[in-house]
């Protein structure tokens, strides 16, 4: 029998899920110089993951990664099939069959909960269905968002807070040239809300935006970002985390926020106040939210391993809107082992195990590996890793001929599975960016399923 | 905006950076990294990475760093790609402890 990974014998892998780890993952197969055939199964008829749905429509640069993963796509080894749902359409005992190795890089598809009273009621959103509705995702193309209300609660400090309270706060002369979603553009053209505030759970020394995130609250058209100067006054344990010479970026988050406080308001129209050492503990309201409570924080623990816990003190704040946007979650996937304490697919470097035992052959890259952390290059690192773990258990895989691409679509044609190839994706892909045009938009984004079907049947 | 690889980088190399940038806008030479800007997409993923500090990005670049915009821009389209991790220059431990870190 061949060698697995030579021209008689090539190595076929499926990939789940077409974010940066599934490109990245890719990329790093081809660069091995084995023979690979990769088959990268996606649920939507769109690729790209994140970076299409989750990176903010004002920040457009960002997406430029899709340029690297089209090219990646143009590889002869490689092929697309979207529109997939493994589960549903196919199973990881198909793929076993089909496929010399599964890697799965689905991401974090659900969101963190707070876990305090009132979080369901009408009124409190997660960052994580607001963030897929602006960016015309499917799965969150017809929820509504009330945004006739003043105030607006965000939780959370990281990049993800700092998107929904950007794009909140942005007017749409700063948004109309964006490939925001239509409907979503339409509905914030509508919002009444006037004081955004941003709640972090420790201080201003422990915020984890990044520096360039912050600083684009200082510069917006129609919002005065707002900081209270004894806000500012830290604690001896947070002076020594910022004295640290390698801790630049949380130095330069402190210095925005100095600098924010030091600013005196212009009078615009919106405001949005970064708030520190607060947690939410009820959501409160008729049948719909209209006030939180917030109890007060005090940090404790050594330099950069401080912890918040509350101290008591308790205030309320009226408010009609709160997003939570603690953190994105994975969510279990079929036939699987599931962390449930992380939201990840158990695994050691990439190799998927079931109570502490490795199974062979299945593997994962990204969010659903190692949680919810980092920005689009930290895939690429993690991705390459996975790959150096795959590559080492190559002699041990099972090294019959496996028949891969082929096998899955008959599998998929017998079971009258739609799935849409990336010559498709490119129409609809296409058809987007010349609707896009005649708006001033980079594209205008289809945000059913059944419409991007309609352009390729 | 725009991120740059300056001084620090010369005599280390010591390649961290490439491991996260998700478009491989690194470009080597004998000496250091640069970035090319017509790649780069500002997504700052390099600038935590770099053991000895030596990426700046548009609003923080010093002003005497300035001139290494011209260089990135100029050098990098003009030397191959570095997407891999490699070894540091010789030396670049020392010269680490030498920069303060």
């Amino acid at each position: 029998m061949s060698q697995l990974g030579t021209t008689d014998n090539p190595l076929h892998i499926a990939i789940i899920g077409s974010g940066p780890s599934g490109f990245y993952a890719t990329e790093a197969l081809i660069k091995s110089g084995l023979a690979v055939k990769i088959d990268m199964l996606e649920r939507l008829p769109a690729p790209f993951g994140l970076v299409r749905n989750g990176v903010a429509p004002d920040h457009q640069k960002l997406k430029q990664a899709i340029q690297l993963y089209d090219k990646i796509a143009e590889a002869e080894q490689f092929n697309f099939l979207g529109n997939v749902t493994f589960g549903r359409d196919v199973t990881v005992d198909d793929l076993r069959e089909t496929h010399h190795a599964v890697i799965f890089t689905c991401g974090a598809e659900s969101d963190r909960k707070l876990g305090v009273p009132g979080e369901d009621l009408s009124g409190s959103y997660t960052a994580t269905e607001f963030v897929g509705w602006y960016n015309g995702h499917p799965d969150y193309r017809d929820r509504e968002f009330d945004l006739s209300h003043e105030v607006a609660v965000i939780i959370g400090q990281g990049n993800v807070a700092a998107d929904v309270s950007r794009i909140l706060a942005k007017t749409v002369d700063e948004l109309k040239h964006t490939d925001i979603a239509q409907h979503a553009l339409d509905r914030l053209a509508e919002s009444k809300i006037r004081e955004i505030h941003v709640i972090g759970r420790r201080g201003p020394a422990q915020a984890k935006f990044t520096p360039k995130e912050l600083r684009e609250f200082g510069e917006l058209a129609d919002c005065d970002p707002i900081v209270k100067p004894e806000d500012l006054v830290l604690n001896a344990a947070s002076q020594t985390e910022l004295e640290d010479k390698a801790n630049v970026a949380n130095q330069k988050i402190f210095q925005l926020f100095k600098e924010f406080s030091e600013r005196p308001p212009s009078g615009k129209n919106r405001r949005c106040h970064f708030r520190f050492l607060l947690s939410p503990v009820a959501l409160a309201g008729d049948g719909k939210l209209q006030k939180v409570t917030f109890e007060k924080n005090v940090l404790s623990g050594e330099p950069m391993n401080q912890s918040a816990r509350g101290a008591g003190e308790k205030f309320e704040m009226e408010a009609g809107i709160l997003f939570r946007s603690i953190g994105y979650r994975g969510v279990p996937l079929p036939g699987l082992p599931f962390d449930d304490k992380r939201g990840v697919l158990p695994n050691t470097d990439g190799r998927l195990t079931d109570n502490g035992a490795v199974i062979p052959g299945l593997y994962t890259a990204g969010w659903i590996k190692r949680g919810p952390t980092g920005i689009i290059g930290t895939n690429r690192a993690d991705s390459v890793a996975t790959i150096e773990a795959l590559l080492a258990d190559v002699p041990k895989l099972d090294n019959q001929p496996k028949t891969g691409g082929q096998g899955l679509l008959h599998l998929l044609k017998g079971r009258n599975v739609r799935y849409v190839t990336y010559q498709e994706w490119k129409k609809i892909d296409a058809r987007e960016i010349e609707l896009g045009k005649a708006k001033g938009k980079p594209r205008e984004k289809f945000t059913y399923v059944n419409e991007m079907l309609e352009i390729i049947n | 905006m725009t991120t740059i690889v300056t001084d620090n980088c010369q005599r280390c190399r010591f390649t961290d950076c490439v491991t996260v940038c998700p478009v491989a806008c690194f470009h080597y030479d004998d000496e250091m990294l640069y970035i090319d800007p017509d790649v780069c997409i500002d997504c700052s993923a390099c600038i935590p990475e770099c053991p000895v500090q030596a990426i700046y990005e548009g609003d923080d670049i010093p002003a005497d760093k300035e001139h290494w915009i011209t260089i990135n821009a100029e050098r990098a389209p003009t030397l191959p790609v570095c997407d891999e991790k490699m070894d540091p220059l010789p030396g670049a431990e020392e010269r680490k402890t030498e920069l303060g870190f």
